[in-house]
């Protein structure tokens, strides 16, 4: 086995960055799994939580925005099921970006003990909240056969939209983490921008709402490509898809990306002097 | 020791920290206008910081710590280092630089091969998981592979004695159990080296005694160095080879183990000399005569802060007359770390005559024998006439530690002792006659 020499020094950029984080694989399976197995630890309904929430959401939005303020749905889809197919993204994204952004600090502990890529920890909890987001996907299907909604063939390239989803909540929740460790006031500004970004995101309404002037211009906020793509997928042919929206989301979600990556290993080494 | 065998590499190395005070002084109570000036001050420096993107720091006034300055030192392959100093002389600074926790603010540290740090025993532990799943988390968390923890289980489940509670959650465990467990886990990694701070002032003393003959078989048998930091000096000098000695952050030494334990005990930094300000507050003083200095000393005359059990201690009082005194008399004694009083010597003990004190300096020696068991403590002084009034007083004019002796010294412990004193003392047996006396006719 050959020898691996590290040379420490201040401000040295890691040369072999992505490699040692390819090496510690393993414990990114670990702490994703620690922090799965205990999330419902000590709950008396354990994971119905994950049914119950998504669900409640679902009942008020289709009632507020389907039923009182009488917006339209996408073609001839049911409102429940256009509400729950931009819920999906919408939570997941929510979720990965509050835990994301404490995980850091709740793991101090563990930041000031031992050496680790500190990029692990933020992405370990972002796949709590894909298996909470797997679970939300079987209760659509259950609403599916319900309504007896038959997808169309754009299914098949629903995998391709979860990617996004998943870097679209990566580059933000890494951004905000590392700001988080350095500057506290970042733990009030999350729920916030959640809360806000519900009702600017269109989640509980179609994205066609939107005057058509005003549609590019709306398309700046990622979400908005992420969630119009789990639409076109999951509805189908009663969904249009804003194309020109959408690359102008993904150049979005590319660029918070590269953002936060950038953010986060460039405070990386200061984090256990920090915390 | 050519480059080759060299497997960690430091070269001036130094680490500082900013650290902010809240001003002391009047204005700390100051009128409200006083405080909300400062307030806005504050939190103007703050968003400054913040725009610029420095870390923020509470206080108002900031100061540049360094924890480490210009450290150099080589450790070789198989090697076992012994880092020793005081409380905050940057030990665990040092650990952190090279367990890659941290980074160096300057200088440059080169390492060959796999480290493993155990800062504390535990890492990472989940408080709602069994014992068997945070034997996968805690090994992942230390760098071991799910193979290596797989293959390595029965020995752990073995090494911690917990194989019934296995999958019970560690928030049942006892504290006991807890650091069995942890340090279970630790004593199997495999790393090239193995950096250690301080995990044996836990745990019972039969498990202390398991963990430290385990790191020995893995520094001896299987040729890996260890970095070891300990308060406990006797396991230092039973464990290392090499010793490094840091005061304040800077290398005081760097050599045997021996030397560098030496120079550890027999340092003495000027906030601990035992000199009494002129200054302090005094209880009982009459302002006849006072204390100027309670030191312990060695044989050369010079100040020590530490003894080794089984040695004399060596008490030096010095003291000023303003007005002449007769017939007083001094006391010494030595408190434990929580005040209390465990003995008590005078200077008339044994009816040696009383002391007329002239105008002056003056200044007396104690021998104290075989007194205590290894700890700190501290040492107490007062002037007293004959008739039980007392002149001046100073408690914990000095403070000083025992140390256990080493393991090669009738004097040495090699388990936790209870209680303080070590009287004199001489046990007998009855003679009984033996069974091969029996049979012999006379």
């Amino acid at each position: 086995m050959p020898i691996m020499e590290i040379i420490l020094e201040a401000g040295r950029s890691e040369r072999n960055y992505w490699r040692d984080l390819w090496h510690y694989r393993e414990l990114f399976q670990v702490l994703a799994w620690r922090d799965v197995s205990v999330r419902y630890k000590q709950t008396v309904i354990g994971v119905v939580w994950a049914v119950i929430r998504p669900l409640l959401t679902m009942i008020v939005f289709t009632v507020i925005f389907g039923r009182i303020a009488r917006l339209p749905t996408e073609g001839n889809a049911p409102y429940a099921l256009m509400v729950f197919s931009g819920m999906l993204p919408w939570t997941f994204f929510s979720t990965a970006l509050g835990d994301a952004s404490a995980s850091l600090i709740s793991n101090a502990n563990l930041i000031s003990k031992v050496y680790f890529p500190r990029l692990i920890v933020p992405a370990a909890t972002i796949v709590v909240a894909f298996i909470d987001f797997l679970i939300s996907f079987a209760i659509l299907i259950a609403m599916m056969a319900w309504y007896r909604f038959l997808p169309g063939w754009q299914i098949v390239l629903l995998p391709a939209f979860v990617i996004v989803a998943i870097l679209a909540a990566l580059g933000p929740a890494l951004w905000i983490t590392a700001a988080n460790v350095k500057y506290r006031d970042f733990r009030y500004v999350v729920p916030f921008v959640v809360q806000f970004g519900l009702y600017i995101s269109p989640v509980g309404f179609s994205s066609k709402v939107v005057p058509d002037a005003w549609r590019l211009l709306y398309s700046l906020n990622p979400l908005v490509g992420v969630i119009d793509g789990f639409r076109w997928c999951i509805l189908g042919g009663e969904s249009n898809i804003y194309w020109p929206g959408f690359g102008l989301s993904l150049f979005g979600v590319g660029f918070f990306l590269w953002l936060g990556i950038r953010q986060f290993r460039k405070v990386e080494k200061t984090f256990a002097d920090l915390i | 020791m050519t480059a080759q065998d060299a497997v960690i590499t430091v070269e001036g190395l130094s680490k500082s920290y900013l650290v902010g005070h809240e001003s002391a002084g009047p204005e700390r109570y100051g009128s409200l206008r006083d405080s909300l000036v400062r307030q806005a001050k504050n939190l103007a420096r703050k968003t400054a910081d913040m725009a610029r993107g420095r870390q923020i720091i509470q206080g108002d006034e900031v100061e540049e710590f360094w924890a480490l300055r210009d450290v150099s030192f080589e450790v070789a392959r198989g090697e076992v280092l012994g880092i020793v100093g005081r409380n905050g002389a940057g030990k665990s600074t040092l650990l952190k630089i090279l367990s890659r926790i941290t980074e160096p603010t300057t200088g440059r540290v080169r390492i060959r091969g796999r480290v493993a740090s155990l800062l504390e025993v535990g890492t990472g532990f989940h408080p709602e998981l069994t014992g068997r799943e945070n034997i996968f988390l805690n090994g992942s968390i230390l760098g071991m592979t799910r193979s290596e923890i797989k293959a390595k289980f029965d020995e752990i489940v073995a090494f911690a004695e917990i194989d019934k509670f296995l999958d019970t959650p560690v928030k049942r465990y006892s504290s006991g159990m807890y650091v069995r467990l942890a340090f279970a886990v630790a004593a199997h990694l495999e790393p090239e080296i193995l950096v250690v701070d301080e995990v044996l002032a836990v745990g019972d003393f039969e498990f202390q005694r398991k963990c430290l003959g385990k790191m020995k078989d893995v520094s001896r048998h299987d040729g890996r160095t260890v970095l070891f930091v300990s308060h406990n000096i006797a396991a230092v000098k039973a464990l290392c080879s090499k010793g490094l000695y840091l005061e304040s952050g800077r290398l005081r030494c760097w050599g045997t183990v021996e030397a560098a334990v030496g120079e550890y005990i027999g340092a003495g930094s000027d906030a601990f000399n035992g000199t009494i300000p002129r200054d302090l507050p005094r209880q009982y003083a009459t302002g006849e005569a006072e204390l100027r200095s309670v030191q312990i000393i060695d044989r050369g005359g010079s100040v020590v802060q530490a003894v080794v059990t089984g040695e004399p201690i060596h008490v030096r009082v010095q003291w000023e007359v303003a007005e002449p005194l007769a017939r007083a008399m001094i006391e010494v004694g030595i408190n434990d770390q929580e005040g209390r009083q465990i003995t008590q010597s005078f200077s008339s003990d044994g009816g040696a005559p009383p002391i007329d004190m002239k105008h002056g300096p003056h200044e007396i020696r104690l021998e104290i024998q075989d007194t205590v068991f290894p700890g700190r403590y501290s040492l107490l002084a007062g002037i007293h006439r004959m008739d039980g009034t007392t002149v001046d007083f100073v408690e914990r004019a000095f403070d000083f530690e025992v140390l256990n002796a080493g393991s090669d010294d009738p004097a040495h412990y090699p388990w936790t002792v209870r209680g303080y004193l070590r009287p004199a003392q001489r046990w007998t047996a009855p003679v009984l006659p033996s069974e091969s006396d029996n049979g012999t006719p006379r």
